[in-house]
């Protein structure tokens, strides 16, 4: 249990996918003027991550590492496609389910669905996950984690956006620039993090 | 709008042509990249037998000669510190040995974070007209973000340390990152590696001063405490009695007969 | 014809730049500049990815049932990006060792994905081709600021040689050691943002 609990907080804090593997970049930037969209695209992230991690977990552990599905045979250099395969699928899915059976959740996250797919965080887990040999029961809370550590980032991100706008910001820095350098200094406040051992 | 039938097909066919082309690439071009894998390797085993400096241009095999010609793959027990003859040296791959249940157990809890321990693990002589020279042992641990691999080269009395090299890590460039560092990589050599029969080398914090006056420590790498730890903690690991502590007791008791 | 592939070609790097404009691709733009040698390797994959990928896309861009439109373009990307990925194992071992995952990570590159559903779906596989190439030049370009800076001030070296004589070593420079960290990228981006939209006004955005 503590082993997980461990897991989850680094997770979280100290690997932050945003602000200390700077994955998820794109939309991590595009969507954050406003706190309430941004809460929704981290639920969507953190929903994502929590299918889509253990999923590609399961393939890998059973279909691409070397000698799981024949002796002998390697297919980890497939492992890039089918996880963005599985990645893409997901995503495709739990949007149709999400339309049919929960269509006040698939208002407020329908429009970011589509935007995940092409997230790196999501395909960063995966391969993060592969790289460090994740079992199942790690890789679920490894999944949560990063998406609860984007999703903290990126509403953090917001609300010192939604502030900046009673500033006064060189014209040619406004919107993208200041934001680049908001980031900047964000991620090396979470370089206090570094290092901390659980 | 387009049929059913047509849309699967389309996946079909695309599916197809995609896998031929990635599996095309990826069986074709494999031996070179198998070959790419043992020469790094090779380089960095000749670097820190002080075999071939990292400026020196050298032909792929240019490198395979001076392997050949100066070393020895030797597959090690590490329980019994004995040597592995039953299993074939050069195709011996330890990090697989490592992960597959067979051949390895978990590690018992170790501040190196080693988390499962081959039975044999190999080792390389460093021989010089056909006396032993050098023996380089493979070194891993976390650091502050990753897993440092490295080799280790000890003096042929087990204890010397002759040098230390990381292949593979992903700490801040920089910072932790130094370990990468020439200069801070000579600072191990000629320091001893224990002290009444336990591993003793450290990395501290500020400096260590010069061999004569401190056998046993190493200058630290400021703004990298953390790594520098993790870097104590693995070779103090390895050079224990889970690692290649039975080993090197053995290569060491040898040496004095001989010296006697 | 003449004008307008030029147009294309050149109107991504400063016009229309995918990082500094169209906010794409920033991820892979961090972490593989602290190195010229490694931006120059990884802005080389981008382009021709995104070249080979809008070429093969607007190809068969006709025949492309639009509700397997996404997967389908993933698969093509991704494809692409494994032969990348081989080829750069084995023909570049020491630099594809240093980028890692982040080869892998050129899949979800939006710039890749974006050009290909922008551009491609709509355009003949020629015209593709040179919007493709712009693209990945123009995020090169980037990269190519970026890791200047970032090896210069960093460690004073340009593709690996000493270029400023380091303090530790008896010369006058000592390192920045912020400039080989990640945030470093963000201010050097942002700063290139600032000199862009300095130099052309038009770009600047209103809240």
């Amino acid at each position: 249990m503590e082993h997980y609990l461990s897991l989850g907080i680094k997770a979280i804090f100290v690997e932050n996918m945003a602000l200390a593997y700077f994955l998820g970049m794109c939309s991590f930037l595009a969507v954050s003027k406003k706190v309430s969209t941004a809460i929704g695209l981290g639920f969507a992230v953190i929903f994502v991550l929590a299918v889509t991690t253990p999923a590609n977990n399961l393939l890998y552990q059973y279909v691409l590492k070397p000698d799981a599905l024949v002796e002998g045979v390697d297919l980890t250099f497939l492992a890039f496609l089918s996880f963005i395969g599985t990645i893409a699928a997901m995503v495709q899915i739990v949007e149709m389910a999400l339309d049919r059976y929960a269509p006040a959740l698939y208002g407020a996250l329908g429009v970011f669905l589509p935007l995940i797919a092409v997230n790196c965080a999501i395909l960063g887990a995966s391969l993060f996950m592969q790289e460090r040999d994740y079992n199942f029961a790690e890789s679920v809370v490894f999944g949560v984690g990063s998406g609860v550590g984007w999703m903290l980032a990126i509403v953090a991100l917001a609300a010192i956006r939604e502030k900046l706008r009673y500033n006064q910001v060189p014209a040619g820095l406004r919107g993208l620039g200041i934001t680049f350098m908001i980031t900047g200094l964000m991620a090396m406040g979470f370089m206090a993090f570094s290092g901390i051992q659980l | 709008m387009h049929s059913n039938a047509y849309t699967f097909g389309f996946a079909a066919i695309i599916c197809a042509v995609c896998g031929i082309v990635v599996a095309g690439s990826a069986v074709s071009l494999k031996d070179r990249q198998d070959a790419n894998v043992r020469l790094d390797k090779q380089k960095k085993v000749l670097s820190v037998a002080g075999l071939l400096t990292d400026d020196e241009d050298v032909t792929p095999d240019e490198v395979q000669k001076r392997f050949t010609g100066n070393i020895q793959i030797k597959v090690v027990d590490l329980k019994t510190g004995g040597y592995a003859t039953e299993v074939d040296a050069t195709t011996f791959d330890q990090s697989k040995a490592s992960k597959d249940p067979a051949r390895s157990a978990v590690a018992p809890k170790n501040k190196a974070k080693v988390l499962r321990l081959p039975n044999r693990a190999t080792v390389y002589h460093v021989v010089k007209d056909g006396e032993l020279v050098m023996l380089v042992l493979p070194v891993e641990g976390k650091g502050l973000w990753s897993t440092l691999y490295g080799y280790l080269a000890l003096e042929k009395d087990g204890n010397t340390i002759a040098g230390l090299t990381f292949y593979q890590h992903g700490e801040t460039p920089g910072l932790g990152g130094e370990v990468d560092n020439e200069k801070w990589k000579a600072l191990w050599k000629g320091r001893k590696a224990f002290k009444d029969g336990k591993p003793f080398i450290k990395v501290i914090k500020g400096q260590a001063g010069p061999v004569a006056e401190a056998p046993y420590e190493v200058d630290g790498l400021s703004g990298a405490t953390l790594t520098a730890r993790g870097v104590t903690n693995l070779i103090q690991f390895w050079l224990g009695g889970n690692g290649f502590g039975p080993y090197l007791n053995k290569m060491k008791s040898l040496a004095k007969m001989k010296g006697a | 014809m003449a004008a307008k592939t030029k147009e294309i070609l050149l109107d991504p790097l400063f016009t229309n730049n995918p990082i500094a404009l169209q906010v794409l691709g920033v991820c892979s733009a961090l972490a593989v500049t602290t190195k010229m040698e490694t931006s120059v390797v990884m802005a080389l994959a981008v382009i021709a990815v995104t070249a080979l990928s809008n070429l093969s896309i607007s190809a068969i861009r006709n025949y492309i049932p639009s509700s397997i439109r996404i997967i389908v373009q993933l698969t093509i990307i991704a494809s692409l990006v494994i032969v990348t990925d081989q080829v750069l194992k084995a023909f570049m071992y020491d630099v594809s060792k240093q980028l890692s995952v982040f080869v892998g990570l050129i899949i979800t590159n939006c710039i890749v994905m974006g050009r290909a559903e922008a551009f491609a779906m709509q355009n003949p596989p020629m015209a593709s081709l040179f919007d493709g190439i712009g693209n990945g030049m123009g995020y090169g370009l980037v990269l190519l600021v970026v890791g200047f800076f970032r090896e210069l001030f960093g460690s004073g070296r340009l593709f690996g040689a000493q270029v400023f004589s380091l303090a530790s070593e008896g010369g006058w420079y000592t390192p920045n050691g912020l400039m080989v960290l990640a945030p470093s990228a963000f201010f050097l981006i942002a700063t290139f943002i600032w000199v862009l939209r300095t130099y052309k006004p038009e770009q600047v955005e209103e809240d």
